[in-house]
């Protein structure tokens, strides 16, 4: 089976500082998003099983190299990066369109794994958008995966159910973090992944052109208002009358 | 002709997303597309007036692909410019479909609109884990917009009204439900609470969690926690996370023992009405965002606390 799986570059959360309410994206290092990381790592699973091959997409604006390393050693054998100047804050009408030819460009695919969201933005609708461009079936929110002959068993997990789909590749699934935990590459690992092939590529080499983009404007991003009051509490005694006095049922 | 388009998959989401367009100024004009079966689309249609329906797409709903074809269909039927859905996982998955077909630009888990300079919708969504809010406008002509469940005030019935069928293909799919079931999940749901108790990687004691819930009790909360706690510990359901990977919370009163405040956290309980944070460290994240806080190691004070709790006032 040969498998893509598209992971995300995204600031590396914990590092993001605000500054005057806004947040201060300078030297905070890119990192690959963790749902993506439980998407490659079912993928692995997949690969192991069914002797297959498994893509890394990456699309991005700035160096992707350091990242994708992590994933080649995670047990990606190549990947393609799509390293474009577009990319930077680029909306997921046109990540889709980059990723879309990536896969077009990396030639068949049975399986295209996406996160069920990036860790940054989150909004949730790459997986679709590719899915529509490249006219296959999808599953979002998917828990577990199985080959069952030449059909993909897919589990997905909605907030009151929980639906078995039967799907025939080519198929393109969004996954949730709880899927696969995803592996710590061992030093070996790392070491033979600096021989895995990496192939950078423009938007314009893959011939996604400017009009891609869907048109959404980011007016503002600031850190919201808390306007919280932080009282501190002396002692375990005010703490109790605390509790007493704003617990909803009157603290028993 | 309509500004919007309202589709919702089951009847409680439709208070909802007529509301959000009554804040836009969309009122009894809102065309509303309810993709249930034909009997509950009639008992729908007796409280909240015309709606129109796609027949069969209430056994098709698995195959996000035909149904997000289907709804481009009804989109371009009713001349709807802004379509407005449930940010819930179904709808997310089938937002982004749907706005690729049409050519849109699409936003997800928006929790609030309002018109902005030449009456453009200006969406709010927290963006960067939950670290801030983006406001952002769609500049493409059709825009699709899924908005958070729970966020928007739900708007008065709009009185009886017809079921119209609308005539649209429902494109051949090739995803075959097997099986759906119900998620197998806790009786409690921590979102409905109006007290939680929550805990974090600080509680570092599994035993302690016997103390948590004493103390639960005398406040009247229900247990809840920080995502590790469940994923990496497994001391607790998944169902009782709160934050971006959880629930989003809305009680009167949280009390958060040994939680440092991560964002991917605070999403899921900002707005709550009261915060109480227990931390060793006061330079943690959470103080900035509570309203009380009590600077200890739960280690020593739980066992009193929960003993004095108990006791009830006086």
């Amino acid at each position: 089976m040969r498998i893509a799986v598209a992971m995300k570059p995204v600031p590396d959360l914990l590092q993001i500082r605000m500054k005057d309410r806004r947040p201060v994206l300078e030297d905070v290092p890119v990192v690959l998003g963790a749902i993506d990381r439980s998407a490659l790592e079912i993928a692995v699973e997949l690969k192991e099983k069914t002797s297959g091959h498994i893509v890394v997409l990456m699309a991005g604006d700035g160096r992707l190299e350091d990242t994708v390393k992590e994933a080649l050693a995670a047990g990606a054998d190549e990947a393609l990066l799509i390293r474009d100047a577009r990319l930077n804050g680029a909306d997921g009408s046109l990540s889709a369109h980059a990723l879309a030819a990536g896969v077009r460009k990396i030639g068949p695919v049975d399986l295209l794994l996406f996160g069920e969201g990036s860790t940054d933005n989150y909004s949730g609708q790459v997986m679709s958008r590719v899915s529509e461009i490249l006219g296959i079936p999808q599953a979002g929110y998917v828990r577990d995966i199985v080959v069952e002959g030449e059909t993909l068993i897919v589990t997905r997990s909605l907030e009151d159910e929980e639906e078995i789909l039967e799907i025939r590749p080519p198929a393109a699934f969004s996954v949730l973090s709880e899927i696969r935990e995803p592996r710590i590459p061992s030093v070996t690992a790392i070491l033979k992944a600096r021989k895995k092939p990496a192939t950078v590529l423009s938007l314009d080499e893959l011939g996604v052109g400017t009009g891609s983009g869907a048109g959404v404007e980011t007016v503002s991003t600031l850190a919201p208002m808390t306007g919280r009051k932080g009282e501190r509490i002396p002692s375990l005694e005010e703490l109790v009358r605390v509790l007493r006095k704003e617990a909803p049922g009157g603290g028993a | 002709m309509t500004e919007f388009l309202a589709v919702a998959w089951k009847a409680g989401e439709v208070p909802e997303l007529l509301g959000a367009a009554g804040t836009l100024g969309g009122g009894d004009e809102t065309a509303l597309l309810f993709l249930g079966g034909d009997e509950e689309a009639r008992q729908a249609a007796a409280r909240w007036g015309a709606l129109h329906r796609i027949p069969g797409i209430e056994t098709r709903l698995a195959d996000t692909g035909s149904v997000a074809g289907a709804l481009a269909g009804a989109q371009k039927a009713l001349f709807a410019p802004v379509v407005l859905l449930p940010s819930t996982r179904r709808g997310k998955e089938t937002a982004g479909r749907l706005a690729q077909i049409l050519g849109a630009g699409v936003l997800t888990d928006v929790h609030r609109m309002e018109r902005g300079e030449g009456g453009a919708i200006c969406c709010h969504r927290y963006a960067l884990g939950g670290a801030a809010v983006s406001v952002q406008r769609i500049g493409t002509a059709v825009q699709v917009i899924a908005l958070d469940p729970g966020s928007f005030e739900a708007a008065p019935e709009r009185g009886p009204g017809p079921v119209n069928e609308l005539s649209v293909p429902l494109p051949e799919g090739s995803v075959v439900l097997r099986e759906a079931r119900p998620r197998v999940r806790d009786t409690v749901d921590i979102a409905a609470a109006d007290c939680l108790v929550a805990v974090g990687l600080g509680l570092d004691r599994k035993e302690d969690l016997a103390l948590v819930e004493r103390l639960a009790r005398a406040v009247g909360g229900e247990i809840a926690c920080s995502k590790p706690v469940a994923t990496d510990r497994k001391w607790l359901p998944e169902d009782r996370i709160i934050g971006l990977s959880g629930k989003k919370c809305r009680p009167a009163l949280a009390v958060l023992l040994g939680i440092s405040g991560q964002v991917q956290f605070t999403v899921g309980i900002r707005d709550a009405k009261t915060i109480l944070s227990v931390n060793t460290d006061e330079n943690a994240a959470i103080m900035t965002l509570s309203d009380y806080v009590f600077i200890a190691d739960l280690r020593e004070i739980l066992p009193e606390l929960a003993g004095k709790m108990d006791a009830g006032p006086g």
